[in-house]
């Protein structure tokens, strides 16, 4: 009989938690901080986890069920391990029975997580719940983590604060946020992003309709797209003032060359049959280029426009530490460090990443849209 | 109603013998990193108006070439070729042909209709228009019901009935088809051959027609060429005087088997001369 490992281990190092001193000792007192006796809800949680543990080591972790079981010991001992560590003061103290407890929950989420990704159900919505679960389960496990281990060893906040703390400062820094969002992304990153693919498109046509073009913009390109940004911002800064101009100007910069090559490598991917079929039409020009070699170069054109999403929010960003006006994503993050602000700079980081995943997030989706028709599309339709 | 009774007049009324096709000494080199590929050689051809012209013969003898130098896809490089009296480019700028590759080469982002209607949208006619046309094309080949599906979902037969509606769409005179049925099995095969027939004797179109199979070249046909590979040359020219409204039955003619013994001795002599 096969047993589940994950299952073995997660029951093993629940029960040595139980053993194991929860917390080290207090220097002042020269007593330990908190036992695991004192504390009804994590005691409980320690026995689920070895009962769980060792009755699924037999049985396997067969069905999504059981997997739902696993995961929801799991959340309830994390529960009880942030409140240990927050209100019985075992935060910067934790001991080895604290971290064998969390080993046991990383085992049983782990087995959790892998059910649930390997669950194939026909019903579509069943699906979908299964497969937006996996990335949120490992998220929301991955955050846990993060705060468990900072506050756990007591790591200094300027080193690293705990996601809660960045989350609460996320929150109560809301306008202060939203501001500098509207500066850094509405104004500088999406008309540096518009301007800088929109040229490229339109250069790039220019270029595959006039041979020396190619061979004469392209290297010309390459070069451009080597351009250090941090020697060209404060150029730019100088060039267009402060405001977010500047900061458009570096975007264009960057941009500008993957959506040029990629456009044109695209405009070349029509096969030769399909142009031979245009041919028989005697279609013109034009007529190809809309009808058969634009919507051919998509594919390439939606690669370029997701690289360029990511290329975009980092420049705005990095551009803002030569010279801005009192606000932006950039100028917050470089101040508040200094000011050992650390917290902020994890909230404005945060921010950031949230809109470049939504930004990302949005191309992608009017890239399935417009380009279903794709192989690497298709089969997600069936 | 009447538009019909015209059309069918006209195909009984004796064809007038225009040259449509007119190929003299037409030569056909491609120079490759390999040395040069004898595509063609010497070919001399005339197709008249309402020929159903069969092209036979074994793999990578210059059907297709010859084929794509009627629809100016490929330029002879000896020789002389006309096209209704004018040169091969002059013909495709007038659209005077629709042609048939030998895949379907549909363009997977139109749904199979707006994939009938391409030529249609190039030849700028009005939306009503190309809408009805499609659909008379596309019920031609039987897949009416399909106008909305896109190419992907279709099996690799539907996409090349598809691609005969698409070039059946625009009416041209002159049809190019380059092996349009392989792709499909023997009743449907029948099945289209019957209707590609009918569609001929209503409507007087020259057909210039590749394939690979004896019996459909001698059931088709008013005429067939037999070529013979590297360098591609016609062997022999096979006149049948089968008529326009003939059916499946005339496969089991002694006339029938007769003309399908002297395309296979053609063949073999082709190939015997490869060796
Ligand atoms: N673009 C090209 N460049 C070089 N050689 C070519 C090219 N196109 C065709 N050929 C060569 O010309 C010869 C005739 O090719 P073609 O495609 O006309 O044959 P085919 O009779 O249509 O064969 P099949 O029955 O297999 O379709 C072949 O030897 C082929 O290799
Ligand atoms: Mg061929």
């Amino acid at each position: 009989m096969k047993l589940d490992r994950f299952c073995l281990v997660a029951a093993i190092a629940a029960l040595l938690a139980l053993i194991f001193p929860l917390s080290g000792v207090d220097s002042d007192t020269g007593k330990q901080v908190a036992f695991v006796g004192d504390i009804p809800g994590l005691a409980i949680a320690m026995a689920l986890c070895v009962i769980a543990g060792a009755a699924f080591t037999w049985l396997g972790v067969k069905s999504v069920k059981a997997g739902v079981v696993i995961l929801a010991i799991a959340v309830f001992g994390c529960w009880q391990a942030t409140r240990v560590l927050y209100e019985y003061g075992v935060a910067g103290y934790a001991g080895l029975g604290f971290w064998l407890f969390i080993i046991s929950l990383w085992a049983f989420v782990w087995r959790g997580i892998d059910v649930i990704a390997n669950f194939r159900s026909l019903e579509p919505t069943k699906q979908h719940v299964a497969n937006i679960t996996v990335p949120i389960a490992f998220g929301v496990w991955l955050l846990f983590l993060w705060e468990v281990l900072v506050s756990g060893f007591g790591v200094p906040q300027v080193l690293l604060p705990p996601p809660s703390m960045i989350g609460e400062r996320f929150v109560n820094s809301t306008d202060i946020l939203a501001a500098d969002f509207y500066q850094t992304f509405v104004k500088a990153v999406l008309s540096g992003y518009v301007m800088g693919c929109g040229s490229a498109f339109i250069v790039a046509i220019a270029v595959d309709r006039v041979p020396f073009l190619k061979r004469g913009l392209l290297p010309l390109g390459n070069m451009v797209s080597a351009l250090p940004i941090i020697g060209v911002a404060p150029i730019m800064v100088m060039w267009f003032g402060f405001d977010w101009q500047s900061k458009a100007a570096v975007i264009v910069i960057m941009t500008f060359f993957p959506m040029l090559v990629n456009t044109v490598t695209g405009l070349n991917a029509a096969g030769k049959l399909e142009k031979d079929l245009m041919a028989t039409y005697a279609s013109g020009y034009w007529s190809t280029l809309f009808r058969l070699r634009l919507p051919a170069a998509m594919p390439f054109v939606f690669n370029a426009l997701k690289i360029n999403s990511t290329l975009a929010l980092i420049g705005a960003i990095v551009a803002e530490f030569f010279g801005t006006p009192i606000v932006g994503m950039g100028f917050r993050i470089s101040t508040e460090v200094g000011r050992m602000n650390i917290d902020m700079v994890w909230a404005e980081i945060a921010l950031a990443a949230l809109a470049g995943t939504a930004f990302y997030g949005a191309v992608a989706y009017i890239e399935r849209k417009a380009t279903s028709w794709h192989p690497s599309f298709r089969v997600r339709r069936h | 109603m009447t538009l019909k009774e015209v059309v069918n007049n006209v195909a009984e009324m004796p064809a007038s013998k225009n040259a449509v096709v007119d190929i003299k000494n037409l030569s056909l080199t491609f120079q490759t990193a390999d040395g040069p590929v004898y595509a063609l050689s010497e070919v001399d051809l005339t197709i008249e108006e309402g020929d159903f012209v069969s092209f036979i013969g074994p793999s990578g003898c210059g059907k297709t070439t010859l084929l794509r130098v009627i629809a100016d896809l490929e330029r002879a490089t000896d020789g002389h070729i006309s096209i209704n009296g004018v040169s091969p480019e002059a013909a495709r700028e007038q659209r005077a042909y629709g042609y048939v590759f030998q895949a379907p080469a549909l363009l997977p982002w139109r749904s199979i209709e707006r994939n009938v209607t391409l030529p249609l949208e190039i030849m700028e006619l009005s939306k009503e228009e190309r809408v009805k046309r499609a659909q008379e094309a596309l019920k031609l080949v039987e897949l009416n019901g399909f106008e909305k599906k896109f190419p992907w979902q279709l099996s690799g037969g539907m996409q090349q009935r598809a691609s005969i509606a698409r070039a059946l769409s625009f009416d041209a005179d002159l049809l190019l088809m380059d092996e349009p049925f392989g792709a499909l099995d023997e009743i449907v095969r029948d099945h289209l051959n019957e209707q590609l027939l009918k569609l001929w004797a209503r409507t007087n179109k020259t057909v210039a027609f590749v394939t690979h199979s004896i019996p459909e070249a001698v059931y088709l046909s008013s005429k067939i060429v037999v070529m013979s590979p590297r360098p591609g040359r016609i062997i022999d020219v096979i006149e049948t005087n089968f008529p326009k409204d003939r059916t499946l039955d005339i496969r089991e003619t002694p006339e029938f088997l007769e003309i399908a013994h002297r395309v296979r001795e053609g063949l073999r002599a082709g190939h015997s001369n490869d060796e």
